[in-house]
């Protein structure tokens, strides 16, 4: 295990503590590290974190780098000014543990940083540690969520490969929402995340505010929960009733994605027989060998555009439900410490009522409360309707996609069956008519 | 209604093996009449079904269906007088014993197979229970499919019996078992199923045999793929029934995108719910299928007649041979095969002559009775060949006419089924864009 101490953060706010509930009986741990690692793809014996000048741009790199610029277009155009690619996951081997790192680019015209381009590599714990930090630098901005620590049971075998590569993608999206938005992209961490070079990025971790201080506010926090908030404002009440019931219909939706893809993969292995058996037929007979050829070609085309769809649901819409599924993890988070800063500014105010300790220095205190749960509360509010927007804006593209994948898998298909190879006469003027 | 089809009929009762007379007549009187096919001169209709219930021998309830077979003279209806059809209910067993009849007074002939008895190669949606109305109902299209068969081909269709079971509906079981074809039946099983072997198999036989063992393999093992491939096909279909109540759902929380999530959810359902009807005429499609599988058995019973009356052949071809070798041995002297009384002359001494010439006359008599009865096998079989090949070579025609057929429904079937999918996404896209 290693020993940042900015990975053990005690605080109940850090998302890599909170595991959801109903997620927890399902998964395996596999490793105590955070990064998974029983293969052995690439192995590299190189420090993770060192520049290699002789790493090629990879096709599969640059076409992530062009699928991701169309992305970002969509966005901003015009301010856009920070570019991230997170890819080429490799696998390091030391004597100690084994763990994945991924490549991570940066392209910038912004002045705080020193130069325009930037290449790093990055582990599943480093992001870990970038996003605690931001959590803890504003508390009450919706921070993208990172994917999940551990890996569910059935997917263990299939990890090596569709296991690394949506984790990339997460990742990728992650620092992507982070990039877009207007405080979080200008936060310190963020540019040594994306700049530093592995030894760096160690002692700046080090660096973080000390353990105690970090116990304080825990404290603090335990306790301001436990005395609940009084008056919560309306809005958002109805924002935590609206978190609750989309988290509920994100959760049923991934678990019907996932259910469509598990039908289909089991479509899949039925369909493996049908196409042979109609040639194995053919073999038999004379004048029916070409229409049995015929459904046997379509059959086969079926199939393989079948994968495609699968994979357009496991690759695109089912990672864009579960990112969601996780956020609401995220907006809990924020909507309970938003109300701990509140249920402490009015803990205070009581106190001042009851004239219990010195009156100048908790009105004092009172002040900066006020002002913190103030400016938490505008800080929430507008991050709340960007993340309505970016939601509304991931959700439609995502099913969007998925309809169009349907469009065009009926499409092929059905194109398939018009040109069997069949010289007979009546076989083609009649499916003419039908097309007509 | 009687229909006096004024040709020699010859009476085809009572006989498993047909005279080579008898069946020359036949095919003479058929063949070159195919215009008074009873196909063409008489609609057949298996309309309805409906449930009966008769106390059995135990004096418990038993339910068994029914079918209602009209028939009505074709010209009457072409001339346009709604004449009111006459019919009849037959249950499926007198189906079976009227298929049992033709396949002992027919031996030569591939007879169309009747629809199953119990449901097979079901998908887990699909009842097997015989009393459910699918069940049933694909029953009564199988049993008219039969009669219009059997009507339609250019032998059977002219058979008395045949013709009674459309037309007297008391009184043809009586009339059917007077024929004594039960007996015949029951040796033709055991004859079907004994192992012999025949020395030159006529490889034509032996090929189309060969090819209607393979064809049976292979329609099974494509109707079982195709019972799983369904069910998984259905699985897809009705999961994403649920996009559509959860999408109903979140959009009762969501402001702007709530009007694209509600129609977008109602073309879920759709699409859902499409999937039984593609299925139930992919079930069409599988009792096409089906009806050459059970084909397969009698095309296999065919040819083994075939084998069965060749091998007799060479029995009878062999035990003269025999015959006339003894014969050659009495006359010369000399002892050329192994007999028990050879060799007790031998050891007893030889015989007188007046016993020697009684033993040449018996065997005389027993030679030209061989050579008759040789003669006679020998043109059986050569009839039965001409009979049994004609009438495969009909059925190689049908077969590929019908599969073809089959094939391409199956295919415009698919064509649909793409249609509909396209139609179904395209709109839960307009809506997804609405969100």
């Amino acid at each position: 295990m290693s020993g940042n101490v900015a990975d053990s953060a005690v605080s109940p706010t850090t998302p890599a503590q909170t595991i959801p509930a109903d997620l927890s009986g399902q998964m395996l741990e596999l490793d105590e590290d955070d990064d998974l690692e029983v293969f052995s793809k690439d192995t590299t014996n190189t420090d993770g974190g060192s520049f290699n000048a002789s790493m090629q741009t990879s096709p599969g790199s640059m076409i992530n780098q062009y699928k991701f610029d169309e992305e970002e277009e969509e966005e901003d155009p015009g301010a856009k000014d920070l570019f991230i690619t997170v890819d080429n996951p490799e696998s390091h081997i030391t004597t100690i543990e084994t763990f994945i790192t991924y490549r991570v680019v940066t392209k910038t015209t912004r002045s705080e940083f020193d130069s325009s381009e930037y290449e790093v590599r990055r582990r599943y714990q480093d992001f870990l540690w970038l996003r605690g930090r931001l959590e803890e630098a504003h508390p009450t901005l919706i921070v993208h969520p990172l994917p999940e620590k551990f890996v569910m049971k059935g997917m263990v075998e299939r990890f090596n490969d569709d296991f690394i590569e949506t984790r990339r993608r997460a990742l990728h999206h992650f620092l992507n929402r982070i990039a877009e938005h207007p405080i979080l992209s200008c936060n310190e961490d963020l540019k040594v995340f994306l700049s530093a070079q592995a030894w760096e990025l160690a002692s700046h971790k080090k660096q973080g505010p000390g353990f105690l201080s970090r116990m304080g506010e825990t404290v603090r926090a335990v306790a301001a929960s436990v005395r609940g908030v009084k008056n919560r404002p309306e809005e958002f009440n109805s924002i935590q009733e609206y978190v609750e019931s989309f988290s509920q219909k994100m959760t049923s939706l991934d678990r019907i994605t996932q259910r469509i893809v598990k039908e289909e993969r089991e479509y899949l292995e039925e369909m493996k027989e049908y196409a042979p058996t109609y040639t194995l037929w053919s073999g038999s007979e004379e004048e029916l060998a070409e229409p049995l050829k015929g459904v046997a070609n379509c059959l086969d085309r079926c199939f393989q555009e079948t994968e495609g769809q699968v994979r357009q649901l496991s690759d695109c819409l089912a990672p864009t439900l579960h990112e969601y599924v996780l956020s609401t993890d995220t907006l809990k988070a924020v909507l309970r410490r938003r109300d701990n800063m509140q249920a402490e500014l009015e803990a205070k105010n009581e106190a001042l009522a009851a004239k219990r300790a010195d009156r100048d220095a908790l009105k004092e205190e009172i002040d900066k409360l006020e002002d913190r749960v103030e400016w938490a509360n505008n800080a929430l509010k507008g991050d709340w309707s960007r993340w309505q927007r970016s939601m509304r804006s991931d959700l439609k593209d995502a099913f969007v996609s998925t309809a169009q994948k349907n469009v065009d898998y009926y499409e092929k298909v059905r194109v398939t069956h018009l040109k069997p190879p069949q010289p007979h006469h009546t076989f083609d003027t009649r499916l003419v008519s039908i097309t007509l | 209604m009687m229909a006096d089809t004024g040709s020699d009929e010859v009476a085809v009762i009572g006989n498993i093996d047909l005279t080579p007379g008898e069946i020359e007549n036949n095919m003479k009187n058929t063949m070159g009449e195919k215009g008074t096919v009873l196909f063409r001169k008489m609609e057949i209709n298996v309309a309805e079904a409906e449930k009966r219930t008769v106390k059995n021998a135990v004096n418990m309830q038993e339910i068994y269906t029914v079918y209602l077979i009209e028939t009505r003279p074709a010209d009457a209806a072409s001339e346009g007088t709604n004449s009111t059809p006459d019919s009849l209910w037959r249950r499926y067993s007198e189906f079976e014993i009227l298929r049992n009849f033709l396949l002992v007074t027919y031996p030569y002939v591939v007879v169309p197979p009747l629809p199953e008895k119990r449901a097979e190669f079901v998908w887990h949606k699909l009842s097997a229970d015989n009393m459910d109305p699918d069940f049933v109902e694909r029953r009564r299209v199988g049993l008219e499919n039969f009669l219009l068969r059997v009507a339609s081909h250019p032998i059977l269709s002219t058979d008395k019996i045949f013709f009674a079971f459309l037309t007297e509906e008391n009184g043809w079981k009586e009339m059917v078992f007077e024929t004594g074809f039960q007996a015949k039946a029951d040796s033709r099983l055991k004859a079907l199923n004994a192992t012999f072997r025949v020395k030159n198999p006529d490889k034509r036989f032996a090929e189309m045999k060969h090819y209607g063992d393979e064809l049976q393999s292979v329609i099974s093992q494509l109707l079982r793929v195709r019972a799983r491939v369904a069910d998984r096909l259905y699985g897809v279909y009705k999961v994403h029934g649920n996009y559509g109540r959860v999408f109903s759902e979140w959009s009762a929380i969501e402001k702007e995108m709530g009007d694209g999530l509600q129609s977008a959810g109602h073309h879920m359902d759709a699409y859902a719910a499409s999937v039984d009807d593609i299925l139930e005429e992919e079930e069409h499609y599988a009792d096409q299928l089906k009806e050459y599988l059970f084909y397969t058995e009698a095309l296999r019973a065919v040819c083994r007649k075939h084998e069965l009356i060749q091998y007799e052949l060479e029995m009878a071809a062999q035990d003269l041979t025999t015959k006339k070798q003894q014969q050659e041995e009495l006359a010369t002297g000399t002892v050329r095969t192994f007999s028990l009384k050879g060799m007790t002359s031998k050891l007893f001494g030889q015989e007188t002559p007046e016993q020697r010439e009684a033993k040449m006359k018996v065997l005389e008599g027993q030679i030209q009775e061989g050579e008759d009865s040789l003669k006679e096998q020998n043109t059986e079989c050569d009839v039965f060949v001409k009979g049994a090949w004609s009438d495969i070579e009909r059925f190689k025609d049908q077969k590929n006419h019908d599969l073809k057929e089959a094939l391409i429904s199956y295919a415009i079937m698919q064509i649909s089924m793409c249609k509909k999918g396209i139609q179904v996404w395209t709109n839960a896209k307009e809506c997804f864009n609405k969100m």
